[in-house]
């Protein structure tokens, strides 16, 4: 008889229901959604959390019944995460993410994204100039593949017709849009993991790029197709560049705060970093598909040099209107730091 | 919302043991003390996603293709080569949404972890303590790319280098290079890998452990007339009852004998007549937890049998 009057025992028995109760909705929880508990419930959750935590401090100090505290740790941390969790719909972080956290994050990232263009703009202009100089640089900056016989020794007639007529047999619009997007979409996110490596590969990568723009204008410029290419390349061209100089400029910013943590730690610096261009990319993946949309289709229906360079510019407008405009609307608009700056 | 702040964690943490253990104080001061994935859980969660991820793949390829060989069965032109694309369109999107978004996908549900992770007990939490934020699960799966698929790329590559020497060395510094970013988990003790690192997340354990019955309980029903000495109560300490808790739940007879022995010897206690080994032992677990969370609530927490407080 004197086992019921061990406190311990007492305490476990008038708590145990509410622990039981515990563990039955958050197996409910866990399992599907909390779409599947009524209002009732799901406001008892936060309520047994505390009451389940407090027990565990309890037990802590006054009872030495193993099985019992690891059952309550564990209790207590599948409902933290229930508790303290994200449970916001998709629609509603969706809207989130497209009124305030992208163009946020794109903003805060602004040094960052000057350097990627300043490494494009200047990779391009040397790509120019040395292929103008000398055609046979054109060889190592584009690799044949890409070329598909647009190279020196082409003709003024074979370059302007793959401007125009794109070799004749018609690949479906829609599979050509998909592969460029899906390809194009990889590089970005492969350009923003490569910072990690201290920003190098990264910078590589712009680099190679922005080169391979150079070689190209070099090369039809010398065929006086200048103004041609250009419609070509930059109807789609605005969002795609504009994309992968973003994707770089995220990992930039990760290299950088690894490589330079600051005053802070190197492992809170990182995650810093991390969640601050996380949504650029995101936002990077979403860009490649609407460039994607316009390679594949677009150009391929448009064939006016004009219209080409409408869409092109208007493009431009939209995108750097939507990320860098001062907004009015969502009074935490300013959440990460430098964007106030930028502003 | 930050978690490590306001209230100050209250002390009585016991010394971090085994090093596995990782100080978590939740917004109410409360340490949950959470276990970290272990590499060897984290790469069979892994292991297990990849086989899933694949297995999808190529069922999703075969019925697709089934389906367009026999719609083209049919025999129109026109219809033919548009099935032909379209097949190929839902294979590039199914390639590129299963390879980036399955693991963001599953790890912004309410368990925050993907199948695999699920079957070995572990979950995705934010190291802070604070919401797992979809910004943070994006960024450690897209760090995936340089932690898995560079290093394969590099594999493979290698395998086409031939007989170059040089090209043979180029592949060589990659795959040292890469594997750097793969083995990452194992040179930092929370085993983050590049993408927890970046996204600020950890993997940790999540075991649904079961409410088991109270050995008092147990006791009670026994029954038994056994007396023991203050001195013969308090022979142990609170080590020593953990582990006889783990002997009677695990029920070995073997064990069970051979414990029953030891105590018995350490309190010189005579065998009463109809006396088990079992009844002995759970008889002694109640009288020695007894003792000792008496003791407690006075303050004395006795560590174990060498302790003298």
């Amino acid at each position: 008889m004197k086992a019921l009057q061990l406190k311990s025992r007492r305490f476990r028995a008038e708590r145990e229901g509410d622990w039981r109760r515990l563990e039955s909705l958050l197996a409910r929880v866990e399992g599907r959604s909390a779409a599947g508990l009524s209002d009732e419930e799901l406001l008892a959750i936060p309520v047994l959390y505390r009451a389940t935590l407090s027990s565990l401090s309890v037990a802590r100090a006054t009872s030495l019944d193993h099985a019992l505290i690891d059952y309550l740790e564990s209790l207590s941390t599948r409902a933290y995460f229930f508790v303290y969790g994200t449970r916001a719909g998709i629609g509603t972080r969706l809207g989130r993410f497209f009124r305030e956290t992208w163009p946020a994050a794109v903003r805060g990232l602004w040094r960052e994204t000057l350097v990627s263009l300043a490494i494009t703009i200047a990779a391009a202009v040397v790509g120019y100039i040395l292929v103008s100089g000398d055609p046979s640089w054109f060889g190592g900056m584009v690799g044949e593949g890409l070329a598909s016989g647009r190279d020196p020794t082409a003709t003024t007639a074979f370059l302007r017709h793959t401007l125009y007529d794109d070799g004749g047999k018609q690949a479906p619009l829609a599979l050509l849009a998909t592969y460029l997007f899906s390809h194009n979409a990889q590089i970005a996110i492969f350009a923003f993991a490569l910072g990690f490596a201290f920003c190098l590969p990264t910078a590589f990568l712009l680099a190679q790029n922005g080169l391979m723009l150079g070689a190209f204008f070099a090369l039809f410029v010398s065929h006086g197709l200048g103004f041609e290419l250009g419609g070509w390349i930059f109807i789609h061209g605005v969002t795609e560049l504009f994309a992968i100089i973003l994707g770089g400029a995220a990992g930039f910013r990760i290299g950088w705060r690894v490589a330079f943590p600051g005053d802070r730690t190197r492992l809170d610096a990182a995650a810093e970093a991390g969640r601050a261009a996380a949504p650029v990319v995101a936002g990077v993946v979403l860009m490649l598909v609407v460039a994607g949309l316009l390679e594949g289709f677009a150009r391929q229906l448009i064939q006016n040099d004009w219209a080409r360079y409408a869409i092109a510019i208007s493009s431009l407008i939209i995108w750097t209107g939507y990320f860098y405009l001062p907004r009015r609307t969502g009074p935490r608009a300013p959440i990460l730091s430098g964007s106030g700056r930028a502003a | 919302m930050t978690v490590v702040g306001s209230t100050p964690a209250p002390a009585p943490t016991p010394a971090p043991a085994a090093g596995q253990f990782r100080e978590f104080v939740t917004p109410e001061g409360v340490d949950l003390r959470l276990r970290v994935g272990a590499a060897g859980e984290r790469a069979a969660a892994f292991l297990l996603d990849a086989v899933f991820i694949v297995t999808t793949l190529v069922v999703f390829v075969l019925l697709v293709g089934f389906a367009g060989a026999a719609l083209a069965s049919l025999g129109v032109e026109e219809l033919r080569n548009g099935l032909g694309s379209a097949v190929f369109i839902v294979w590039l999107l199914g390639f590129f949404f299963l390879r980036n978004f399955y693991f963001v996908f599953f790890e912004l549900s309410a368990r925050a972890a993907t199948p695999g992770k699920r079957i070995l007990g572990l979950r995705v939490a934010a190291r802070d303590g604070g919401r797992l934020t979809s910004e943070a699960v994006f960024a450690r799966n897209a760090m995936r790319e340089i932690e898995v698929f560079l290093p394969l790329t590099f594999l493979l590559a290698s395998g086409a280098a031939g007989d170059d020497p040089v090209a043979g060395w180029v592949m060589l510094l990659g795959i040292l290079w890469t594997g750097g970013f793969a083995l990452f988990p194992l040179f930092n003790r929370d085993r983050l890998r590049v993408g927890d690192f970046v996204a600020g997340t950890w993997v940790v354990k999540s075991p649904r452990e079961k409410l088991t019955i109270d050995l008092l309980d147990a006791q009670e029903t026994a029954q038994g007339g056994f007396v023991f000495t203050a001195d013969q109560a308090g022979a142990y300490g609170i080590k020593e009852l953990h582990v006889l808790e783990d002997v009677l739940r695990r029920k070995d007879a073997k064990t069970m004998a051979a414990v029953a022995e030891r105590i018995r010897a350490k309190i010189a206690w005579r065998v009463q007549s109809g006396e088990t080994d079992a009844s002995f032992l759970s008889a002694y677990y109640a009288a020695l937890r007894g003792r000792l969370e008496t003791r407690l609530l006075f303050g004395h927490r006795r560590k174990d049998k060498f302790d003298k407080a």
